[in-house]
């Protein structure tokens, strides 16, 4: 069945990745292939939109599903099924009068209440004109009572202009009007809710509430499943993985941050109680890189979650010292006596490093179809992604990658995967070969994947003034895409 | 630290071969109730090292379990209670976790189990051109 889901218009690279995910999650797919059907749905545009537009048509295979994608996810504005469309309202007319009536009939019986909204994408109506567009319904036989506070039934009204028509809007839709009936809609306030300026205990980089939930969206987050965050810091991520109802747990090597906080009533605990949400199982301090996990243990969580520290605006750490690693002759040794209040000194942790840590953590953890879902860095020039190698293993499939820009040097993209392969012995040993690798070109690989200097290093002058020409003409073009 | 945890971390001392059950030394125990989640249960019972589990619940002075379980016996309401108890709602408040072989020791304060390791008990990059030490002898 075909619905019209319509999208807030931000974000774009993740709302087809989220209402994919969800699909899945609530059984769109009921086998569990590997092929690539399983991850993803069938998708079509409204008449001469792009892929930007707000408005998509879905395939989903029922209305209850439809529904609870909706209900759930946050850059779903709602799923609707269409009773009728067209570039005009004599059109839109016609449509609806030929939509089936036994489709229409049950729900504008007179038994039932109503309410009918009037939206608009890239344009504003004012109240006079939503009121008449709405008498300009009444040749749907409407027979319930208004209702506006708690309707059984809501129909939408839906229009756009195109950018010639409307200047400023973006050249992404062309005039087009949908009339349907509401499936179902995001939970507008949840984000608000759960903004960061009301979180008791932050940090440099708390994940967004917006962003934690569509990451828990991604990794499916859902009660009796266990998720784990290796990079946890105040918990940001994992408040949104248990706002829908997952156990949570969760690392960090920063022992002041998980164990302190600021406080007694500031700290990663009361993040989860600000908001009534169970407890994290467990909070440790560990190193990612040297993981205290028994042997033996494997495939326990069913979802990895995390924003690795790449370097921008923390960098990551990892036991060991700093003066051993640069290559010091004898060995740091602690006193005998100093041990018990000693405090370890860490090194600089880099991303490839981290990367290669964290697959190997998650193709041993995770069980067989549970997820990993993770920021990952790249580097941009002129507007275009520079490299676009994700990192890959075995064990896993890649479902999606969602960019966000961040600024015009570089963005992070949210990798989705699934583990589609068991970890093995041979896999095991390739990824220990490989760490006393990255042990030994220790320093190679810190200069190599220095994030930070690509991206806070002042623009050469032989660039900058060859993109002079470019920036005098259209220093920010009207439309931009991925940007909003 | 919940015993859930317990049963998941190992000592990785550079040298250790079996650092796992970590013995408990305890403080304080509190007991914080959670809701109880069947499935959830279900799904970590094939996880646990059961043994493990018991020995450590008795070190909290909870003498519930049974020495042997299987599968089976998660169709008990009763069964999935004491599991429920022991795994998710006895905490390690304050204490240590010691590793059995070397006997270092791995403070658990605020709840919170610190398993950093020190510069010396890492596997290091420089770890070819030490000789092979030996662990600590245990205290």
């Amino acid at each position: 069945m075909w619905y019209l889901c319509v999208f807030y218009h931000r974000l774009l690279d993740y709302r087809k990745a989220e209402v994919e995910s969800l699909s899945h999650l609530f059984g769109a797919s009921d086998v569990e292939e590997e092929n690539d059907k399983a991850h993803s749905l069938e998708w079509r545009l409204p008449q001469h939109h792009h892929p930007d537009s707000p408005f998509h048509f879905v395939n989903l295979p029922s209305e209850d599903i439809a529904r609870k994608i909706a209900n759930r996810s946050i850059l779903v504005k709602g799923m609707y099924e269409v009773w009728g469309e067209g570039d005009s309202y004599e059109e839109l007319e016609e449509s609806v009068k030929s939509f089936p009536e036994e489709r229409k009939l049950p729900y504008l019986d007179s038994e039932s209440s109503f309410k009918i909204n009037v939206d608009s994408f890239g344009k504003a109506l004012t109240f006079q004109e939503q009121n008449q567009r709405m008498q300009a319904l009444n040749f749907i036989p409407f027979k319930g009572r208004v209702n506006l506070k708690n309707p059984d039934h809501k129909f939408w009204l839906m229009e756009t202009d195109d950018s010639g028509s409307n200047n400023g809007l973006p050249p992404i839709v062309q005039r087009r009007i949908f009339f349907g009936r509401e499936i179902g809609g995001a939970d507008r306030k949840l984000i608000p809710t759960y903004q960061l300026k009301s979180r008791t205990y932050l940090g440099p980089t708390a994940m967004d509430a917006e962003m934690a939930f569509l990451m828990a969206n991604q990794a499916l987050a859902t009660p009796g499943k266990l998720v784990y965050d290796p990079f946890v810091g105040t918990g940001s991520i994992l408040v949104g993985a248990a706002h829908f109802g997952a156990m949570t747990m969760g690392a960090d090597i920063d022992i002041r941050v998980v164990r302190d906080g600021r406080g007694p009533d500031c700290n990663v605990w009361s993040n989860f109680k600000q908001y009534g949400l169970s407890m994290p199982i467990a909070l440790l301090r560990a190193d990612n890189n040297l993981p205290p996990w028994r042997t033996g243990l494997k495939e326990m969580f069913d979802a990895i979650i995390c924003d690795p520290p790449y370097g921008v605006r923390a960098g990551g750490r990892k036991s060991g010292g700093r003066k051993l690693l640069k290559g010091a002759v004898s060995p740091y040794v602690v006193p005998d006596d100093k041990r018990t209040d000693h405090i370890p000194s860490t090194a600089p942790y880099s991303l490839v490093e981290c990367v290669h840590d964290l697959l190997d953590l998650a193709s041993r953890m995770l069980v067989m179809g549970g997820r990993l879902v993770f920021f990952f860095p790249v580097l941009r020039e002129d507007d275009c992604v520079v490299v676009n190698n994700y990192p890959e293993h075995e064990c896993f499939k890649l479902i999606s990658a969602s960019e966000q820009i961040l600024s015009s040097r570089y963005s992070r993209v949210l990798l989705t995967m699934v583990k589609i392969s068991p970890y093995t012995k041979e896999i095991a040993e390739a990824a220990r070969i490989k760490h006393m690798e990255f042990k030994e070109n220790h320093l190679k690989w810190l200069e190599d994947g220095n994030l930070h200097s690509a991206v806070f290093s002042p623009a050469d002058s032989k660039s900058s003034a060859g993109d002079e020409g470019k920036l005098s003409k259209d220093p920010k073009p009207k439309y931009r895409g991925k940007y909003v | 630290m919940r015993l859930l945890t317990h049963n998941m971390l190992s000592s990785n001392i550079k040298g250790v071969t079996n650092g796992f059950p970590l013995r408990i030394e305890v403080e304080k125990v509190v007991e914080k109730q959670v809701d109880l989640s069947p499935a959830f249960l279900r799904n970590m019972f094939s996880k646990i090292e059961w043994k493990a589990l018991v020995d450590a619940s008795h070190s909290f002075g909870y003498a519930e379990l049974p020495e042997q379980a299987d599968a089976s016996m998660l169709d008990s309401e009763d069964f999935l209670r004491k599991f429920h108890h022991a795994l998710l709602e006895l905490h390690l408040e304050e204490g240590a976790l010691i590793c059995p072989e070397t006997g270092r020791r791995f403070p658990v304060s605020k709840g919170i189990p610190n398993m950093l390791l020190h510069e010396d008990e890492c596997i290091m990059m420089t770890v070819d051109k030490l000789k092979t030490t030996d662990p600590p002898s245990p205290q």
